[in-house]
């Protein structure tokens, strides 16, 4: 099944030989002098599990908007499976599922009446249904509320009901703002749990999360600030190529330990991670032993430095400081 | 050392028959940053309800600043400061003017007015914008000016609910430094949270579940009792893999995590020799097997499972 356009020369991309998805060509949204989108971009290829990462109006949101045609771009375009959003944003709309930070689940209605209803607003065949709502019920954990009304579900278990509306109808491509947002670590493992597997049968995700340790289960994510990229590959090639040391100090009173170690010369950054200092630096075994004799010299009891990987939130800060944004 | 800043004994709240808070104690020194995590309806906010005096215990007792939870609870109210990540600023309203505002609201003395105001705008770094409206500042600056307003009484205890949710790394660990100031001059610090990016920055935290406390102890602490150890597998078929993984002999839990399998597992070694050759009996090809790290998370999960899962809702 592959009526779609094959796209342009620019479908190969770096993920690999998968045809484009999605592709973002100089897309760009004002509200009045505020860029909020400033001319992004890059192309997702079919079947990867995508993540837009970033803080609060980084542009996240108003790039899924515009993805899922229901914001017009100020300049620029995007193609979802070779259809424009600029042209023809109604058709688009055939192809995704766009599952918003509100999503309008109906309280009043029961999760099973909630989840037909979605079926029968995407034309879901009858003779599909069944087999498709066992799935959802089963990845979802949501099988044994089916007659509870959707007013009396919990946080994350509305979200995870929203999630499933989206997926009644196997859409293509599947954009979700923040589905994680205020949801507990239980509820959420259970989310990521029903997007992997729609992402191993194929669909192709495009998520956004302001919190960057969920950004290691993306194939490759998009690190956007103040509506622009600032670094673009998968979680592991970003930590890798840094180009910097990272060194984990463990330190009493860890707290004023980190406003002593951003002075101290050759530090780029420090954060606190526990009852440890992670200290970014040019080159981890030079650099190591003089953060660690600049915090005893400040009266810290300072144990050795061992060199550790970065974390996404130490790529991002660097990344950030480099492109003049911060 | 002084007396603590947070005592609970058995403390307990029912709710006709439901049994929100269950037998908790524990103590929290002053200077402390404390977390608190949690499934939605673990008892979390009941807890913190009866430790703020809004709500009346049922059983057991506590003191907060050594104001009895039962019998004092507008000396208690007036010891706490509090931040809600749905802060209340009044965006209206200038940066001084918010100050202004909730110094006569928590009774700030009018001849130290003043210089608490200048205190909260240099812990703030807002000096400079002092005037501005407070809807046109970042949230980053928003989130420091909340915090400021939180601690213009000078409150020995102080309640953060999800204080840093969606501010920039930069800004979190600016705001974070703050909170770290205020502990180190004798202020505690007591953290609600969903977000392990937060839960990192305490000193000691407290999981809760189904109303009791299952776990308390220093972040490295928890993630080093993790237990069992994680596995991460790379397959070409990764949900069939859950799908042969969820009975297999030494296996406690099994799920994909992004394109791979993560197992937790009796005994990694065990495992790393077993798994392999049982998904390949299945047309299974592992491309490679790795003992992960557990994140908090990892750990949060694996606990509150441990304690018989979470409530439904």
């Amino acid at each position: 099944m592959d009526a779609a356009p094959a796209g342009t020369a620019a479908a190969r991309d770096a993920a690999g030989e998968r045809p484009a998805a999605v592709e973002l060509a100089g897309l760009t949204r004002r509200f009045g002098a505020l860029t909020a989108v400033d001319g992004l971009s890059f192309t997702v290829g079919r079947g990867e599990l995508f993540g837009l990462v970033g803080p609060d109006g980084a542009g996240k949101t108003t790039t899924l908007r515009m993805l899922a045609g229901v914001m017009r771009p100020s300049a620029g375009d995007a193609r979802l499976e070779g259809v424009s959003v600029a042209r023809e944003p109604e058709r688009v709309k055939h192809s995704i599922a766009y599952m918003a930070q509100r999503f309008g689940l109906y309280g009043d209605l029961t999760v099973a009446e909630n989840l037909d209803f979605y079926a029968d607003l995407h034309r879901v065949p009858r003779a599909e249904r069944p087999a498709r709502l066992e799935r959802l019920y089963h990845f979802s954990a949501l099988g044994p509320f089916r007659a509870r009304l959707a007013a009396q579900l919990s946080g994350g278990m509305k979200q995870k009901l929203a999630l499933s509306c989206c997926l009644v109808h196997e859409p293509r491509i599947l954009l979700l703002d923040e589905p994680t947002f205020g949801v507990d670590p239980i509820s959420r493992r259970d989310l990521w749990l029903i997007v992997h597997e729609m992402v191993a049968h194929g669909t192709t995700v495009v998520v956004s999360t302001a919190y960057m340790d969920e950004a290691e289960r993306f194939d490759r994510l998009a690190m956007l600030h103040r509506g622009r990229l600032v670094a673009l590959d998968s979680a592991e090639r970003l930590q890798r190529d840094l180009g910097i040391g990272m060194v984990a100090v463990p330190v009493d009173r860890v707290h004023e330990a980190r406003a002593v170690a951003q002075r101290l010369p050759g530090v780029r950054n420090a954060a606190v991670f526990g009852d440890r200092l992670h200290v970014a630096v040019a080159d981890a075994a030079a650099d190591g032993p003089r953060v660690v004799a600049g915090l005893r010299a400040a009266g810290f009891a300072a144990g050795a430095a061992h060199a550790v990987a970065p974390s996404l939130e130490d790529v991002f800060i660097e990344r950030i400081a480099r492109a003049g944004a911060a | 050392m002084s007396a603590p800043a947070v005592t609970v004994e058995h403390l307990t709240r029912r709710f006709g028959t439901f049994t929100a808070v269950d037998d908790v104690s524990f103590q929290v020194p002053r200077g402390e940053i404390f977390g608190f995590l949690g499934p939605n309806g673990a008892g979390k906010t009941t807890t913190i309800k009866m430790l703020t005096g809004l709500l009346q215990p049922t059983a057991g007792r506590g003191t907060v600043a050594g104001y009895d939870l039962a019998r004092e609870t507008e000396s208690v109210k007036r010891s706490i400061g509090y931040m809600s990540q749905l802060f209340s600023l009044y965006g209206d309203l200038t940066v001084a003017e918010n100050i202004a505002f909730f110094a006569a609201l928590y009774g700030v003395p009018r001849a130290r007015r003043a210089e608490r105001r200048e205190w909260v705008l240099a812990m703030a770094g807002l000096q400079d914008h002092r005037d501005r409206l407070t809807q046109e500042l970042s949230l980053g600056w928003k989130q420091r000016l909340a915090l400021g307003t939180a601690v213009l009484h000078e409150p020995p205890v102080l309640f953060l609910d999800e204080p840093t949710s969606g501010v920039d790394p930069i800004s979190r660990r600016d705001f974070w430094d703050l909170i770290g100031g205020l502990a180190a001059r004798g202020t505690t610090v007591f953290v609600s949270t969903h977000y392990m990016e937060e839960a990192e920055y305490c000193h000691r935290l407290a999981l809760m579940n189904r109303g009791r406390i299952i776990a308390l102890d220093r972040p490295a602490a928890l993630r080093a009792a993790m237990p069992a150890p994680l596995l991460e597998l790379a397959t070409d078929d990764s949900p069939r893999a859950v799908e042969a993984l969820e009975d297999a002999p030494g296996v406690i839990d099994v799920g994909l995590f992004g394109r791979a399998v993560h197992v937790t597992v009796r005994d990694a070694d065990a495992a790393r020799a077993a798994l392999p050759a049982l998904l390949a009996a299945r047309g299974i090809v592992v491309r490679g097997v790795a003992v992960v790290e557990p994140s908090l998370e990892d750990v949060f999960v694996a606990l509150v499972h441990a304690a018989g899962g979470a409530l439904a809702d």
